[in-house]
């Protein structure tokens, strides 16, 4: 046992009570990564059963019923359950207050109870799952999700509580980041991590309380049946997708924000060198932020909504292209000349760059009025979001996973074990998902149970790839919790980063710094100072 | 830690100064009423949107609504913001007998106005104007007449919900205020729920306007 | 920021001015509303309204002496609420301008178009199965 770890937040103070009713950002963080992971893997079981049944055409495993619930629960638990809270709550909380110098966030309590309003909603969500499941497709949208005789109120209850929790998350971060950062922290000398978080948390309290009252609206109509959105009451099921959208739209910025920061963080790091072109890096976060308002109405173009209205969503839905592009070219940049070195949180951050440019990229095709009409609903769109919520928001996670792993826990995985695990993933991913791409484009809906036969070579690769990619993941749990118990234990510094977090010890002490530190130096000035690995 | 003026018993270890924890704490709370506004936001867009289609019905049912019930509860709840506003200001010139009396009367006013809304719902149900399927009076011309009862009753019972919460909180308020914890130095919870009384406030003004008022 | 310790304390009859001005503006919406202005009700009533949420967010909620950044998130309050309102509403008000859409169902016989306007979703729903 060594002295770090003995004096860190994780031994200090003892107990499970202390625990549970901690204030401390970084326990609430790890309890946070606890849940999300579980939850990760739940959605996983359930993406997996949904390739087994396509593996063939007809019925392989599971009836037309079930498949509806199975892909609905893949896709609600790992948008609500995971991937929203999986950066910010998990992550952004224990490093956030590291990166700014504070000792805590602005308000621990409201943190704390962040958290337990994340466990009520997900137990009303699990409660859903055992007394009937969803079949509604996880936008729940009316007038089947009124109708259907499934649990959809309990699911929605569910994502309703999860609201509160990302809103007090992002509400903590933006006071956070606003009133306490250490001295010398000038807003432009901030790591970008902090930048992502923050454009993160503005669309977390602006855009996630429209989804609350839109599902007190659906509970509402299915209770008492109001007509606000029920046609056959004189009401308007595509007003319910435009409430919708207007927050899960800008939600898919929630998920891929912080991803973009820590790429920035762990892009310099491994290539030793300045980040090129920060301030762009910077405000395109909050460009991004704003122009998420903007677009929803691009997931409507065949729902009947107005020509008019598609027209300007689709040419606004271009503008995102605008500050995405000006993040990977500056990444690109970054990259140029470098001292690239391999390790695991770099392979997965170029994996992000490679597969979050396809992404992007066919979100463009995507949003151009007249093609998405043809691939509106296809495998092509499951395509597209899968690469840009796993290929970017995921490889992102795991980037900061394996970059902070050391700090959180004070131990040192397997390098080359990681290396196979991030390899694996990579692969598998593309086999699971660029076989999807071509479905699509070829006019396989999403969302069917049965397909032709002339589907079935590439569905059948497509499977085969998600079990590369699960065993990818078990190669990573396997080598992360040997980890936990027989890791070398790092110093202060295992990459040689400039940043904060990496100037105390790991794992951290409780209260983090025992002086707020005064900064002088920018988070990424590999050109001046020589950092050395410890 | 110490009770000392420079440590006082309210400011927590992260925070440098008082000064920091006050700002942060208002900040906080603006951020929270930015929710409110959204929240809220979609019932507003709800309501443009079936008023925009059913102008002549929303019209014509909006005279269904008592428009002197509606003014009197907007005296009311205007003169329960004045009651928070001083207050607080109470708190800020150190009478704090004088605050607990202007929080004590703020209670009162906000009863009144549940109280009369109450008399309201009561006199709907009666004549069957309620929500959607429920709906089953007759004297509204236009189509689906049912819609502007819905909306009618989500928004003024979300801010009914909201008044009812606010003054569980201003009880407490009232209550540590009695025994003395606030003082001009520090009396920021105080503040922050006159915030959200007053973002209440906000929202029934223009609620009162468009329910009662333009239909 | 640190400067300001001393909070601005307004005097009483501030207080007791703005709510009086609230007062004769809630009187005069009330008063407007039984003329008859055809569409202009409707924006004498907002103008009114916005009016007196300005008083009231500047003097009774501080924003006029307060950090201006709370001042901000208010306005930004209100903006993405009409930004929300007006887009949507580039759909609901334009619908069928370029293309004529003509309703009909997609399949007649689903039970959606069985039920009559007034009649529940429970009970109909009861009915079958």
């Amino acid at each position: 046992m060594n002295a770090a770890l003995e004096q860190s937040y994780l031994k200090n103070p003892k107990g499970l009570t202390s625990w549970l009713f901690t204030r401390d950002h970084k326990r609430i963080g790890l309890m946070y990564l606890y849940a999300i992971m579980f939850f990760f893997f739940l959605g996983g079981v359930f993406a997996l059963l949904i390739r087994l049944e396509l593996l063939s055409p007809g019925k392989t495993i599971m009836s037309a019923d079930q498949y509806n619930q199975a892909f609905t629960l893949h896709g609600a638990i790992m948008i609500f359950l995971f991937i929203i809270p999986a950066i910010p709550a998990a992550l952004g909380n224990f490093i956030l207050p590291l990166l700014i110098g504070a000792r805590d966030v602005a308000f621990p309590k409201l943190n704390l109870a962040s958290f337990y309003i994340y466990v009520a909603g997900a137990l009303f969500a699990i409660y859903s799952i055992i007394t009937g499941a969803v079949d509604t497709g996880w936008t729940f949208y009316t007038p089947y999700s009124t109708e259907s005789t499934t649990s959809v109120i309990s699911m929605t209850f569910a994502v309703f509580i999860l609201g509160f929790s990302s809103i007090f998350t992002g509400l903590n971060f933006i006071v956070t980041i606003h009133k306490l950062r250490a001295p010398g922290l000038t807003w432009f000398k901030q790591p970008l991590f902090v930048w992502g978080l923050y454009a993160t948390a503005i669309i977390q309290v602006l855009a996630t309380p429209v989804l609350s009252i839109t599902l007190v609206l659906l509970i509402l109509e299915r209770v008492f049946g109001i007509g606000i959105f029920d046609p056959a009451m004189g009401g308007d099921p595509v007003l319910y997708q435009h409430f919708f959208w207007f927050y899960s739209h800008p939600a898919v910025y929630i998920m891929i924000l912080p991803g973009m920061g820590i790429i920035s963080e762990t892009i310099t790091v491994f290539s030793r060198k300045k980040i090129f072109g920060y301030n762009a890096i910077a405000f395109s976060s909050l460009a991004i932020a704003f122009v998420s308002f903007l677009v929803w109405g691009h997931h409507m173009f065949t729902s009947g909504q107005s020509e008019i209205a598609a027209m300007i969503f689709s040419f606004l839905t271009f503008l995102v292209g605008i500050p995405s592009g000006i993040k990977t070219f500056n990444w690109l940049a970054t990259l140029y000349k470098g001292q690239i070195s391999f390790e695991a949180p770099m392979i997965y951050t170029l994996s992000f760059l490679f597969l979050f440019t396809i992404g992007g990229l066919t979100g463009i095709f995507l949003g151009a009025l007249a093609l998405n009409v043809h691939l509106h609903d296809t495998y092509f769109v499951v395509a597209h979001f899968h690469y840009v919520m796993m290929g970017g928001t995921v490889m992102a996670f795991l980037a900061g996973l394996h970059y902070w792993w050391p700090k959180i826990f004070g131990r040192l995985y397997n390098e080359t074990a990681a290396k196979i695990g991030a390899i694996l993933v990579f692969v598998g991913f593309n086999m699971t998902f660029f076989s999807q791409f071509i479905l699509g484009s070829q006019g396989m809906p999403r969302r069917y149970y049965n397909y032709l036969d002339q589907f079935q070579p590439l569905h059948a690769f497509s499977s085969f790839g998600s079990f590369v990619l699960g065993i990818g993941f078990f190669v990573m749990l396997v080598y992360l919790v040997h980890s936990l118990f027989k890791g070398k234990t790092p110093g202060y510094n295992p990459w040689g980063g400039l940043t904060l977090e990496w100037t105390v010890p790991s794992p951290p002490p409780p209260h983090n710094f025992d002086k707020i530190p005064e900064i002088t130096h920018g988070p990424y000035d590999y050109d001046k100072i020589l950092v050395k690995r410890n | 830690m110490a009770n000392t003026p420079s440590h006082p018993f309210y400011l927590q270890h992260h925070f440098s100064d008082a000064q920091q924890q006050k700002d942060s704490a208002k900040f906080g709370m603006w951020i929270f009423l930015l929710t409110e506004i959204l929240l809220f936001g979609g019932l507003f867009c709800a309501y443009a949107v079936f008023r925009a289609w059913n102008h002549e019905m929303f019209y014509n049912a909006h005279l269904a609504l008592d428009r002197v019930l509606g003014t009197i509860n907007t005296f009311i709840l205007i003169t329960s913001s004045l009651t928070m506003a001083l207050a607080i200001r109470g708190l800020q010139v150190n009478k704090a007998r004088q605050a607990a009396l202007y929080l004590g009367a703020t209670l009162v006013f906000a009863a009144i106005f549940l109280v009369i809304k109450y008399f309201e719902y009561e006199h709907k149900i009666h004549l069957g104007q309620l929500p959607g399927k429920y709906y089953t009076y007759t004297g509204v011309a236009g189509t689906n007449p049912h819609i502007f009862f819905s909306i009618y009753f989500v928004m003024t019972g979300l801010h009914g919900l909201h008044i009812v919460g606010g003054m569980i909180v201003i009880a407490m308020m009232l209550v540590n205020t009695l025994r003395g914890k606030y003082s001009n130095e520090y009396y920021t919870p105080v503040e922050l729920i006159g915030l959200y009384w007053h973002l209440v406030d906000l929202i029934w003004i223009y609620l009162f306007p468009f329910l009662y008022l333009i239909g | 920021m640190s400067e300001q310790h001393k909070e601005h304390i307004l005097p009483i009859k501030a207080y007791l001015g703005v709510a009086g001005a609230l007062f004769i503006l809630t009187m005069v919406t009330v008063a407007v509303s039984y003329i008859n202005l055809g569409g202009w009700n409707a924006v004498v009533a907002v103008s009114i309204a916005s009016f007196k949420v300005s008083l009231v967010a500047l003097f009774f909620m501080h924003l006029k002496y307060d950090n201006k950044i709370n001042l901000f998130i208010f306005l930004i309050g209100i903006s993405f609420v009409t930004l929300f309102i007006i887009f949507t509403m580039f759909d609901t008000l334009r619908r069928a301008d370029i293309y004529e859409i003509k309703a009909k169902p997609i399949k007649e016989k689903a039970h959606i178009y069985e039920r009559a306007p007034d009649d529940s979703t429970q009970q109909s729903d009861a009915a079958q199965h």
